[in-house]
């Protein structure tokens, strides 16, 4: 993360917020955003991270703490003035103007001359799209059509920072899909800023420069997608990144950043140790599906254990098994779907492998993660 | 041909002809069934609104009793070029008449319809119907025009033959002549009635509504979307306080609105303690006082419609102007209003045309001052009995407003009113 100030476009330091002058949802929020990066807040419902973009935006205010643009702190600076484009999750798109109109808006706030208005309004439909839209009201656009509406205005009065509030959690699949790709492009081609709340984790991936992983009120990890997916902080960020499989074990010993661990009933595997890991305490291995061979395989290995095979499901592209340990965590394996795809009998025991260097050991977080996708 | 229309549609979607009936019969159960449901309504509408409005419509311009009731004078003095004194053979067939009615104890009809053409000529009727109940029936048959002069000169002059010829037409728009302060000249001419009552006073029902509905607006609005904006159950909270003159007798609020407002009463006596002023105001009976107690019960009117399509408008379009830069106060009147217009004009036709033909609250609380139309047609219903003229108040009243929705669908369109 980089901490000097100079180059530093947005800073929140140390950004809290409570409704109820009981419990804070927001508590104490750091990060310093660069011009043109791409940040996404993602989290469960409830974790925070909609209170800290509505804070950015000034439609809440901030309890303690300070949230600057180019240094200047805008704790205090009415909403209208901070110069911040927002795309909402039901897009917000006025229903009683056309898609020009609904464009112009800002403009014509700004005292913007009404032919050139016109011709910013033609461009930027033009950017995204729809340039032969503008007539059209929006309760005539189709879902994906309006985000690009939305997108537009708000790009079009040049904000330098653009805050997108679950923006395609109206979509479908396959427009979301393809409405990433085009804020991909955007974001890209005009080079602004942008604060993207979700809480798609493929979204945010695919999307994004930094992810900042938010759970009850705090920042658990920031980082770029690929580290924070190969590279989780904790077991919370294990299992809200992607699909995780944990086994419980007690922590033997540390040596070299590798921790060693005994799992009950299957003897004892290595892993990359994380922080705040000390030697004799409780712990949970995290192993990713795809991680995991099952014997017999070519796949080199460091660590084994035996689980009894409970189903397998074909889902196309690859398999899934599911296996039981004896206390009765589950572990999922992934398995492409070519000829060394195994099969199992009810009840059997399959010898599970992987390598050191592609599980962590974390602390263990007093509950079991539920292992879910 | 439609049969034939029907099934080459039918093939060329791969229905057969079978299945195409079968379709169509299945619809028409359908339309049916839906029907039967709305049937008992259908019925109670048409026996309830629209036979008496229908009813209503009729009667302000037919009136048969003058004709029923001396139909061979009329017919005798259709020839009669409306100056000087009518024929001997008028007046002797007239005498005739009137004798008849007098023993049929039916001359006070006659004496009414005449006298709302010619204000004080009842009694005239009277007294000579009484005069000529005794008469012979061959001493009228040869000298009745003479009888009928003894008995009142006013018989001479032509303005009372006149008014029996107006009286007499079954068919007239005398009554919507007489609601619009009119009347018929004796050249034929429309001119204006010495008295003017009807105008000013419909002019005045429509300044009263319209000043009710600014009212309602002016308290509602802020309220409503106070509402929509607070939690569920703050403004089910506040809910409750718009619903609390619903369950209560319009009568009892109207009622409560007199003893608050009445020259001893508490406005007055905390006016007077608190020394604002020496001698009590006269707010009871008087446009003041129908205002404020109508404003106050229609005012759930206005908020139930507003409240409920602010409640559908998301925080987000605000914030969205804003966000663009647009200050709160502008963004409202070009983000919000124009959101909120929907249940402001159901709003705000509701309470106006309610209020326009409310009667119960003018009637008790409005003196003189505070009467409205719907006071005028409810008197000459129940005091003057002059039923034509009330049915066509009545229907001018009904048009003025089927004239207001029309104004109001062509400069708003009334696909904008939303009730919820």
């Amino acid at each position: 993360m980089p901490n000097t100030d100079d180059g530093v476009f947005l800073k929140f330091d140390e950004v809290k917020k409570s409704y109820d002058q009981k419990n804070l949802v927001v508590k104490g929020f750091n990060i310093a955003v660069e011009q043109g990066e791409f940040i996404t807040l993602l989290g469960p419902s409830g974790s925070g991270k909609t209170t800290v973009l509505m804070m950015l935006a000034g439609f809440e205010s901030v309890t303690s703490g300070t949230i600057s643009i180019r240094g200047q702190s805008i704790n205090k600076t009415a909403p209208y003035k901070r110069n911040i484009g927002m795309v909402f999750q039901n897009y917000a798109l006025f229903p009683h103007m056309t898609v020009a109109e609904n464009l112009g808006y800002p403009l014509s706030v700004r005292g913007v001359a009404k032919a050139e208005q016109r011709k910013r309004i033609a461009e930027y439909l033009d950017l995204v799209e729809l340039g032969a839209f503008g007539n059209r009201y929006p309760g005539q656009l189709s879902g994906g059509q309006r985000q690009r509406v939305a997108l537009a205005r708000a790009m079009i009065f040049e904000p330098t920072l653009i805050l997108m509030d679950e923006p395609l959690g109206a979509l479908d699949k396959k427009l979301r899909e393809q409405m990433q790709y085009e804020i991909t492009r955007l974001h890209e081609q005009l080079g602004f800023t942008v604060i993207y709340v979700t809480h798609d984790q493929a979204e945010a991936l695919s999307m994004s420069n930094r992810i900042a992983v938010f759970n009850d009120g705090v920042v658990q990890q920031c980082a770029p997608p690929a580290e924070l997916y190969e590279r989780p902080a904790n077991a919370f960020v294990a299992e809200f990144i992607g699909e995780n499989n944990f086994i419980e074990g007690t922590v033997d010993r540390i040596e070299g950043g590798r921790a060693v661990t005994t799992i009950p009933g299957q003897g004892t595997v290595t892993a990359e140790a994380a922080e705040g890991l000390s030697a004799g305490a409780p712990c949970v291995v995290s192993i990713r599906p795809e991680k995991l061979f099952i014997h017999p395989t070519s796949h080199a290995h460091d660590n084994e254990i035996t689980a009894k095979f409970v189903a397998r499901i074909y889902v196309g592209d690859f398999i899934r098994y599911y296996f039981r340990l004896e206390n009765g965590s589950e572990i999922v394996v992934k398995v492409l779907n070519d000829l060394s795809a195994p099969e199992f009998g009810e009840g059997e025991d399959g010898r599970l492998q992987w390598l050191a260097s592609d599980c962590i050991a974390f602390p263990h977080p007093g509950e079991m993660p539920d292992v879910a996708g | 041909m439609a049969e034939t229309a029907l099934a080459a549609q039918a093939t060329a979607s791969g229905l057969g002809p079978e299945d195409a009936r079968n379709a169509a019969r299945e619809v028409r159960a359908q339309r049916v069934r839906a029907f039967l449901f709305v049937l008992p309504l259908l019925a109670f509408i048409f026996f309830a609104f629209v036979a008496p409005i229908a009813s209503m419509l009729f009667r302000s311009a037919y009136n048969p009793t003058a004709a029923e009731l001396v139909p061979t004078t009329l017919e005798a003095i259709e020839s009669w070029d409306g100056e000087g004194r009518p024929d001997e053979a008028v007046l002797t067939q007239f005498a005739i008449d009137l004798k008849r009615l007098a023993n049929d104890r039916t001359s006070g009809q006659l004496a009414e319809e005449i006298n709302r053409f010619l204000p004080g000529t009842s009694s005239v009727v009277k007294s000579t119907a009484r005069a000529l109940r005794r008469a012979e029936d061959e001493t009228l048959a040869t000298g009745g025009a003479a009888l009928l002069l003894d008995a009142n000169e006013a018989w001479g002059e032509p303005g009372i033959w006149r008014a029996l010829t107006q009286a007499g037409q079954v068919y007239s728009a005398s009554y919507y002549l007489t609601a619009l302060d009119l009347e018929m000249s004796r050249e034929g001419t429309i001119q204006q009635r010495d008295t003017q009552i009807y105008l000013k006073l419909y002019g005045k029902t429509l300044w009263m509504a319209l000043i009710i509905t600014l009212l309602t607006l002016i308290l509602g609005y802020p309220l409503a979307f106070h509402m929509a904006h607070s939690s569920t159950s703050r403004a089910n909270f506040l809910m409750v306080f718009v619903l609390l003159p619903f369950w209560t007798s319009l009568l009892v609020r109207t009622t409560s609105w007199i003893a608050l407002l009445q020259t001893n009463g508490v406005v007055n006596s905390t006016l007077m303690a608190l020394g604002l002023t020496r001698d009590p105001l006269e707010m009871l009976y008087t446009q003041f006082s129908t205002i404020i107690a109508m404003t106050h019960i229609l005012l759930p009117f206005m908020v139930l419609p507003l409240y409920s399509v602010m409640r559908g408008i998301d925080p987000s379009y605000m914030r969205a102007a804003m966000s663009m830069g647009s200050r709160p106060i502008p963004a409202f009147l070009r983000i919000y209003l124009p959101m909120s217009l929907p249940g402001l004009s159901a709003g705000a036709l509701l309470v106006f045309i309610i209020s326009v033909g409310y009667y119960i609250t003018p009637a008790l609380v409005g003196g003189t001052d505070g009467q409205m139309i719907s006071n005028i047609i409810a008197f000459h219903m129940q005091q003057s009995n002059n039923w034509e003229l009330a049915a066509a108040l009545g229907s001018l009243l009904l048009f003025l407003i089927i004239a207001l929705y029309w104004l109001y669908d062509r400069f708003v369109g009334a696909g904008n009113i939303k009730l919820g």
